[in-house]
C-alpha cells in the first residue's frame, strides 16, 4: 500500500445554490496571517478569484430566488435560518481554524470569534418573525379604516463583507439583510475568504433555497462599482469597503444613488473608512435599512 | 445568384415530378428520395453546434447583432388565455420595443393564433409590422383536411400575412410522406399571398435524418420557411437541429435558386443563445439569410433580454427588468 494521495478542495464561489468556479478561470494566492511583521506568509489556498459577470451572474441568481424567500412565512425563514446555525456549529472547528490561521490570533480568541458568529446567525434568525412588530404599525387615521404599515423586504442586496472580521463581521452583514426576506450578493474579504467559503457550504446544507446568499471572493475594488451601478439590486452594504486600496465608499454611493439603492454606509467619520467593532450587540438598523414600508388601507365597518 | 420569388404559386406536384423525374408523384417516389438523402453525422453535428456557440463576440459586433437578432423576432404569444388585450399588448410592445430609446429597431412579426388576427393587425395599423397566424389547428395538427384548410382560409382573410403551419407527424412518422406533401401544398394553395412557414415539431421527429427528410420535403411542397417547433414541445429549437435545417435551405437553393426562411422557435430565451444561433446562420447558410426575411426566431420572452443587453450597451451598467415594458396584463394586484 502505498502512500495516499492528498485530497485538495478547490475553493469556488457560491452562486445559486451551486460551487462554479469563476467565469474569469482566475484565482489568487490566500495566505495565513503573518506571525511576525516581515514573516514569509505562508500559503493556505487557491481562492476563486471573482470577476464582474460571476456578480452579474449572481444577481440574475439572487433576483429569481428573491420572491420565494420573501413569500416564505416568518416563522420558516427564522426555522431555515435557525438551521444555518446548527449547521455551522457542526462545523465549529473548521471555522475556528480558519479564522485562526486568517485573523492570526489564538485558538481559544478564535474559539470565542466562532461562538459569536453562531450566537449571532441565531440572535438574526429570532428577528424574523419580529422585526415586523416593531417596525410596523396600526397607524390612527381619522376615518373607516385600518391604516396599516407593514415592513417588506427591498429586494436583492449587494453586500461588501468586511476585510478584517472574516466570520463574525461577515455574519453579522449577511444575517441581517436575508432575514427580513431580501437576498444578497456577497463580496468576501478579498485576503481572507476562507470562513466566507465554508459558510457558503453551510448554507448549501441548510434548506437556505439556492441563491438567497451568493458570495464571490475576491477583489471589492474590482467588482463593488458594477453592484453599485447595477439597475437590478436594491440595497448595498458598504461595510467592506474599509480597508480596500482604490475603493472610495462615497464614489460608490453616488454611483447607487442613480438607481435609488437603498445605503448602509461604512463605519468611521467622513470619508475614512472603518470597520466597525463587531462585538458590540448590534442594533437592528443592518435589518430596517433594507425595508420599505408598504401602507395599507382597509376598510372597517362603522 | 438567381433566386426565383419564393411567393410564386407553382403547381407543387408538377414541380416535384420534375425535381424526382418522376411521371407520377406516389409515396414510394417520395421514400426513395427523402431517403436517399444523406444521413446526419449526430456526433459530428453536434460537435460543430457547440463548436459554432464558442465564438467569441466583441462589443461593436454584438450591438449589431443584437439588433439584428431583435428585428428578425416574431414576438408570440400562444396561450390557450390569450385575450385581445393581451394582444394588443403584444403589438404595442412590437411597435415600441423600448420606450426608453426609440432607435431599438421593431420585431419583424407578431405570431398569435387565427382569432386574434383582426385585434392584432388594428393594433399594429400600418406599420411594418407583420401578423403571422398560426393555423392548421395548432399544435397538435389533428384534425381533417377540411378543417385545416378551413382554419387557414380564416387567418388569411382576417389579414395574416404570414401562415405558420403543423405538418402531420402521425403521417409523417408512419412513412405516408405523400400525404405530408399534399396537406402542405394545399395549405400553400390558399394562403394566397401570405408567406407559409412549415412547423415541422423537430422534438417529435426523434433523429436528426428525420428532421433533414421533413425540411426538403418542407420545401418541396412549397414552404417558404421551415420552422422547428410550435413550442409546446420539449426539446424545441436546439442549434445542431437549425443546423441541419440552414444545411437544408442552404443545399436546397444551390439545386433550384430558390432561397428558404428558417425559423428556430421556442427555448431561445438568452441573447446569448440567439447569438449563437446567428453565428450559425453565418457560418452554416451564409449572409444572405441575416435578413428577417429569410430568418426568423420564434420567442415570447427572448426579446426583453435582447432589450437588456442592449440597455447594458447603451448605458454601461447592468440592467434590469423593472426598466423593460410589461406586454403582459397584471395578474397581481
Amino acid at each position: 500500500m502505498g502512500a495516499r494521495l492528498d485530497v485538495r478542495k478547490t475553493y469556488k464561489l457560491y452562486i445559486g445554490g451551486t460551487f462554479p468556479r469563476s467565469e474569469s478561470g482566475r484565482s489568487y494566492e490566500v495566505f495565513a496571517a503573518p506571525a511576525r511583521a516581515g514573516a514569509t506568509p505562508r500559503f493556505l489556498a487557491n481562492a476563486a478569484q471573482g470577476s464582474r459577470k460571476d456578480a452579474r451572474d449572481a444577481v440574475v441568481a439572487a433576483r429569481a430566488a428573491q420572491p420565494g424567500w420573501a413569500g416564505a412565512t416568518a416563522y420558516n425563514r427564522g426555522q431555515v435560518l435557525y438551521r444555518v446555525a446548527e449547521v455551522m456549529e457542526g462545523r465549529r472547528a473548521q471555522f475556528a481554524e480558519e479564522v485562526r490561521v486568517g485573523e492570526g490570533i489564538s485558538p481559544s480568541r478564535a474559539d470565542s470569534l466562532v461562538s459569536q458568529a453562531i450566537d449571532r446567525w441565531v440572535w438574526y434568525a429570532g428577528w424574523t418573525d419580529k422585526i415586523a412588530q416593531v417596525a410596523g404599525n396600526p397607524n390612527p387615521v381619522a376615518g373607516p379604516f385600518f391604516n396599516l404599515s407593514v415592513p417588506e423586504p427591498c429586494g436583492v442586496v449587494a453586500i461588501l463583507a468586511p476585510q478584517e472580521s472574516s466570520l463574525l463581521g461577515l455574519v453579522s452583514v449577511i444575517a441581517p439583510a436575508i432575514a427580513t426576506g431580501n437576498t444578497a450578493v456577497v463580496v468576501s474579504s478579498k485576503d481572507r475568504p476562507l470562513p466566507a467559503v465554508t459558510l457558503s457550504e453551510c448554507l448549501a446544507t441548510s434548506d437556505v433555497p439556492g441563491g438567497v446568499v451568493n458570495i464571490i471572493t475576491g477583489d471589492a475594488a474590482e467588482i463593488a462599482p458594477w453592484l453599485a451601478s447595477h439597475r437590478d439590486v436594491n440595497g448595498l452594504d458598504l461595510t467592506g469597503s474599509a480597508g480596500v486600496e482604490g475603493l472610495a465608499w462615497g464614489e460608490l454611493e453616488a454611483s447607487a444613488a442613480e438607481t435609488l439603492k437603498l445605503i448602509v454606509r461604512p463605519g468611521g467619520a467622513g470619508a475614512r473608512a472603518e470597520e466597525p467593532d463587531w462585538a458590540i450587540e448590534p442594533a437592528i438598523s443592518r435589518m430596517t435599512t433594507f425595508l420599505e414600508t408598504k401602507t395599507v388601507w382597509h376598510p372597517k365597518g362603522r | 445568384m438567381s433566386s426565383a420569388p419564393a411567393d410564386a404559386a407553382v403547381d407543387a406536384t408538377a414541380r416535384a415530378r420534375d425535381f424526382l423525374g418522376v411521371t407520377r408523384l406516389t409515396n414510394a417516389a417520395l421514400t426513395t428520395w427523402l431517403h436517399g438523402l444523406p444521413g446526419v453525422d449526430q456526433v459530428g453535428c453536434e460537435a460543430r453546434a457547440a463548436g459554432l456557440g464558442t465564438r467569441s463576440i466583441k462589443n461593436d459586433s454584438k450591438r449589431w447583432a443584437i439588433d439584428l437578432a431583435i428585428s428578425m423576432i416574431d414576438l408570440t404569444t400562444l396561450e390557450g388565455a390569450d385575450t385581445v388585450g393581451r394582444v394588443r399588448g403584444l403589438a404595442a410592445k412590437a411597435l415600441t420595443p423600448d420606450p426608453t430609446d426609440l432607435s431599438t429597431p421593431r420585431p419583424a412579426a407578431v405570431c398569435v393564433y387565427g382569432d386574434m388576427v383582426a385585434a392584432a393587425k388594428e393594433a399594429l395599423g400600418d406599420s411594418d409590422v407583420k401578423v403571422a397566424a398560426v393555423a392548421t389547428v395548432f399544435p397538435s395538427g389533428r384534425a381533417s383536411v377540411p378543417v385545416k384548410l378551413l382554419d387557414t382560409k380564416d387567418a388569411v382573410a382576417a389579414g395574416a400575412d404570414e401562415i405558420d403551419m403543423v405538418i402531420d407527424r402521425g403521417a409523417f412518422l408512419s412513412g405516408n410522406y405523400l400525404e405530408v406533401f399534399n396537406q402542405i401544398a394545399k395549405v400553400k394553395a390558399v394562403c394566397g399571398a401570405a408567406r407559409l412557414k412549415v412547423i415541422m415539431e423537430t422534438g417529435e421527429l426523434v433523429t436528426y435524418d428525420n428532421v433533414r427528410r421533413a425540411s426538403w420535403l418542407s420545401m418541396l411542397a412549397g414552404g417558404d420557411f421551415i420552422k422547428t417547433s410550435t413550442g409546446k414541445i420539449s426539446p424545441a429549437a436546439t442549434l445542431p437541429v437549425t443546423l441541419i435545417m440552414l444545411e437544408a435551405v442552404r443545399d436546397w437553393r444551390d439545386v433550384t435558386g430558390e432561397q428558404i426562411g428558417v425559423k428556430p422557435a421556442g427555448g431561445i430565451r438568452t441573447s446569448k443563445d440567439a447569438v449563437k444561433f446567428l453565428v450559425a446562420v453565418n457560418e452554416v447558410a451564409g449572409e444572405d439569410w441575416l435578413d428577417n426575411h429569410y430568418f426568423r426566431f420564434g420567442a415570447s420572452s427572448l426579446l426583453n433580454d435582447l432589450l437588456l443587453q442592449r440597455q447594458k450597451l447603451r448605458t454601461g451598467v447592468y440592467s434590469s427588468a423593472v426598466y423593460i415594458a410589461d406586454d403582459s396584463p397584471s395578474t397581481a394586484y
